[in-house]
């Protein structure tokens, strides 16, 4: 017979709880062989895994600012580097392990990376804006420098020489040639430093580095391929049961939540040890096995109140652009209306954005055992210390009582449902009083997404008679983002309430126009409030694509109007030598050529058209070409090739992110092209890849990243910084293929043959 | 519920399950049988994500009742170089399918979690056709879809794999 204990004890990996009792504080601890890449798995490309060995949990973070925090040298010499930053599936953990391995002269195959937990990771703040190398860079190199520093005291001592003759090499500290030698291991193995990290220990030069800045292969690719990494989707806990979460297929607007009418529980009667699990408006099934709580979710009938107040996805842009907002100017120098006045030429750009899903591959997971003192919780959230907090609040326990672990999930570029996910486990497994694993099912997580929030923008741009910019102006239209998690809304726990108005919501002054030296400048937020509107909240690059391709195809305009080259034209105007860098690399890979008469490739009812663009996220510097074909009678658009161009400082490992920039390219195209979550007056519509189709293979275009290497630049940002140039590419080749701009993205048949009409 | 016996075949080995027969073959496959190549995706046939091959043809794992598929050969990620290696009469079962093996040396994989759809409707496809045009990879893969745009590496990777 099949029951839940026997599936569970059939998985050889499955996490094994152990609770005991430290310092009177309940710990739960957790076998991490689950989180981990196993050992032994095949083939591996760079490295073999180490077997992993982890320090005692506790229920506070370690310090951020002790060595010991990061970093612990085994016996033999190895060494578990701790970050707080979670792998997102794009290959950050290998960067963050070379730049360790690169100050402590270790071989890769001596260190491996422990598991994001609460118990056991130092704060460094969540795994957000592409930023782990950028944060992560500078910590962990002076961790690593303040033990190599410890380690060579130790070994001139010991070795009695003079530590300024002392080389080490694998974690072996020689005094010279063939002389004596004492291994990291022999000095330090299994105690702890008891340093701060000063920041004052020596660091390597970049002229010095043998590994960062090389390209190196990731170690968890064979697991990945060969079925023996485990997923958080595949871990498991004993004894627990299946759930779901029963909620309106598509989420109304985001301050209306959803408000239960009435419930029907009675078929649940018939599907074995099914329950209805309820707190206020948050409902949820668990059963032991799990197509019976799939069953039980859909079994259960339930009358939702609608009201029908959403703009719909057709009136969206209209309703923002006409509604009562809060204005605020991001940033002011010169006077722009009478720069205009005397510039040789004067264009307006006009462009809508939609909302865009996350959607990721997988739909997000979560494990949790919430028990009256104390609970564990396994989720996918980008910031485990700040879930820790809201999955506190919902179950009503101190923060110091939940231990987060993450657990690697698929790709989900932003704020996707896996904090929700988690508050959703927390809260069932407490009402359930057992282990629950919640699986989010496919409309669940299109249905109840923090989408990428939609943009009305309008730049009206001004340059001289030689094409050097003197006035730039760009209003942007966006609402609020949401703060608060589905879970915690629905069951009554916390009111939809919206983020502060930080600068990432609003316009981006160095995608709009920031790479251009421009005397005059005006850039102005329209905010609306968000509770009318469906949730939002970051998705990779969030509103960058929308900027670019507004502002990018004003600048191009001028360009028309003046007869200037489009990389021409941005070469005139780019401010410094970074940007000229990447836009000089992308020409070249993409051999732009300047002489080539715009939309005279392709035949007569087929045409090509080839685009430029520059952007950004946050920080570093992108560039991107485009290749495109539009069908004249059906409005498809294919794009052939796409070219980008990344600046994100000294890049630690140039493989992983020519990786990153190739999914940037073809995710843009997919959001330039296809993506575009519906809605109608009551709900969101768009509820699996149906509703909201992303771009297949056979669709997908050729694509060359080029990576601009830095290596005397501090690292910066490299996983979403080149989509707005890629965006801005594909408009400005829309134009130079069919002599008309676009005004809406994504690039639809029916919105292309619209355009084509128009005019 | 009907509660029924099944023998199911995979990857060589004979398992009896005691289910509703029409349970998805994925939720056996994952929870019974603790195999991790299929996974949930979609649970719509629509992604990919849990695919294997029956009776050498590739399937989607979410959609497909446990009955339907009872006594017929399965062939999970787990089992796929063992699959070929019997399908190209080789001695020796190699680590990796040729198709692992070139996604591996690509780099193909960002979170990976696509990654045994790709396997499984590649390893049919050369199965089918050895030396497939990028045209015929393309129209073959199109049904799995990748989020974190890894598709050029994948084409490069089948491509290679068609080559050795
Ligand atoms: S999970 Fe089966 S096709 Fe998506
Ligand atoms: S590698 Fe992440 S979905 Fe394909």
């Amino acid at each position: 017979m099949r029951s839940p204990e026997t599936s569970s004890d059939l998985l050889p990996q499955a996490a094994r709880r152990d609770f005991l009792r430290a310092g009177g504080a309940l710990v739960v601890g957790l076998s991490l062989a689950a989180c981990a890449t196993p050992e032994g798995s095949g083939v591996r490309s760079g490295m073999r895994a180490l077997p992993l060995r982890l320090r005692e949990p506790q229920s506070t973070p370690p310090a951020a600012d002790r060595v010991d925090s990061f970093l612990v040298i085994h016996e033999d010499s190895t060494v578990t580097l701790y970050t707080g930053f979670a792998e997102l599936g794009q290959g950050t953990t290998t960067s963050l392990l070379q730049i360790a391995a690169e100050e402590l002269d270790l071989g890769m195959d001596q260190i491996r990376a422990a598991p994001l937990d609460t118990h056991l990771s130092p704060n460094q703040g969540g795994t957000y804006s592409s930023a782990s190398v950028q944060r992560g860079r500078p910590q962990i190199t002076a961790a690593a420098a303040e033990a190599r520093r410890a380690l060579l005291a130790l070994a001139a001592t010991r070795l009695d020489a003079d530590v300024a003759r002392l080389s080490v090499a694998r974690g072996r500290v020689r005094a010279r040639k063939g002389g004596r030698s004492v291994s990291y291991g022999e000095l330090i193995g299994g105690q702890r430093f008891e340093l701060s990290i000063t920041g004052k220990a020596p660091v390597k030069a970049s002229t010095e580095y043998r590994l960062v800045g090389q390209k190196h292969k990731r170690a968890d690719l064979a697991a990945k391929l060969t079925g023996q990494q485990v997923y958080i989707q595949q871990q498991r806990l004993p004894g627990m049961l299946h759930a779901r979460v029963i909620r309106p297929r598509g989420q109304a607007a985001y301050g209306a939540g959803a408000r239960v009418l009435r419930v029907d529980d009675s078929a649940l009667a018939s599907i074995p040890g099914a329950r209805l699990l309820r707190r206020n408006d948050f409902l949820g099934v668990v059963a032991p096995l799990e197509w019976d709580a799939i069953r039980a979710a859909q079994a259960v009938i339930v009358e939702w109140e609608s009201p029908p107040t959403l703009p719909t996805s057709a009136g969206l842009h209209a309703q923002m652009r006409a509604a009562t907002t809060t204005d605020n100017v991001v940033l002011e120098r010169g006077d722009v209306r009478v720069a205009a006045d005397e510039a040789a030429a004067t264009v307006v750009q006009r462009g809508n954005a939609p909302y865009q899903a996350h959607a990721p591959f997988a739909p997000n997971c979560a494990l949790a055992d919430i028990q009256p003192e104390g609970g564990l919780v396994i989720c996918s959230s980008q910031d485990v210390h700040a879930a820790r907090r809201g999955i506190a609040a919902l179950v009503g326990l101190p923060a110091e009582k939940i231990r987060v672990q993450f657990g690697e999930g698929a790709g989900t570029y932003g704020h996707s449902c896996y904090d929700d996910v988690a508050q959703a486990a927390a809260l069932l497994s407490q009402l359930a009083g057992s282990p629950v694993r919640v699986q989010f099912m496919r409309a669940d997580e299109h249905g109840w997404d923090t989408y990428g929030p939609p943009h009305v923008g309008e730049a009206r741009l001004a340059c001289d008679a030689n094409g050097r910019l003197v006035a730039y102006e760009y209003h942007g239209w966006q609402h609020n983002w949401s703060l608060v998690e589905t879970t915690s809304q629905l069951a009554g726990a916390a009111p939809a309430t919206e983020w502060p108005p930080v600068a990432v919501q609003g316009v981006n002054a160095l995608v709009c126009g920031g790479m251009y030296s421009i005397p005059s400048v005006k850039l102005v937020n329209h905010r609306l409030p968000g509770l009318q509107y469906l949730r939002g909240a970051w998705l990779r690059s969030p509103l960058d694509l929308a900027f670019a391709f507004v502002s990018e195809q004003a600048i191009d305009q001028l360009a028309v109007q003046l007869s200037i080259d489009p990389v021409e034209m941005r070469r005139r105007n780019v401010k410094d030598e970074r940007w000229r860098g990447v836009l000089d690399a992308v020409a070249e890979a993409s051999q732009w050529n300047a002489a080539r008469v715009p939309g005279r490739l392709g035949n007569e009812r087929i045409r090509r058209g080839r685009g430029v663009g520059l952007g950004t996220h946050l920080i570093s510097h992108g560039a991107s070409v485009a290749d495109i074909e539009v069908n004249l009678d059906s409005g498809q658009v294919r794009i052939l090739h796409l070219y980008g161009a990344l600046d994100a400082g000294l890049v630690v490992n140039p493989l992983t992110v020519e990786h990153q920039i190739e999914g940037q390219l073809v995710q843009t195209a997919s959001r330039m092209l296809l993506e575009e979550v519906h809605f109608d007056a009551g709900r969101v519509t768009s509820l699996d890849w149906v509703g909201y189709p992303i771009l297949r293979m056979d669709a997908c275009p050729a694509v060359t990243p080029v990576v601009v290497q830095r290596m005397n630049e501090r690292s910066t940002g490299a996983g979403e910084e080149t989509m707005a140039a890629a965006a801005a590419a594909i408009a400005n080749a829309f134009f130079d293929a069919t002599g008309r701009r676009m005004e809406q993205f994504p690039f639809t048949p029916e919105r292309v043959l619209e355009t084509l009409k128009a005019v | 519920m009907a509660q029924q016996r099944f023998t199911l075949i995979v990857n060589g080995q004979t398992h009896v399950i005691d289910a509703d027969g029409q349970t998805p073959l994925l939720y056996i496959l994952q929870n019974d049988l603790a195999l991790r190549g299929a996974r949930f995706g979609c649970g719509l046939a629509q992604c990919g994500s849990c695919s294997v091959l029956v009776d050498d043809r590739e399937v989607r794992a979410c959609i497909t009742p446990l009955a339907a598929v009872a006594g017929r050969a399965i062939t999970t990620l787990e089992g796929v170089a063992a699959w070929h290696a019997r399908r190209r009469d080789l001695a020796r079962v190699p680590d990796m399918h040729p198709v692992q093996q070139a996604l591996l040396e690509a780099e193909a994989p960002q979170c990976g979690y696509c990654m045994n759809g790709i396997v499984m409707k590649s390893a049919e496809l050369l199965d089918q056709n050895p030396q497939p045009t990028e045209e015929q990879i393309r129209a073959a893969l199109a049904g799995h879809l990748c989020r974190c745009g890894t598709y050029p590496s994948i084409l490069r990777a089948v491509q290679k794999a068609a080559r050795t």
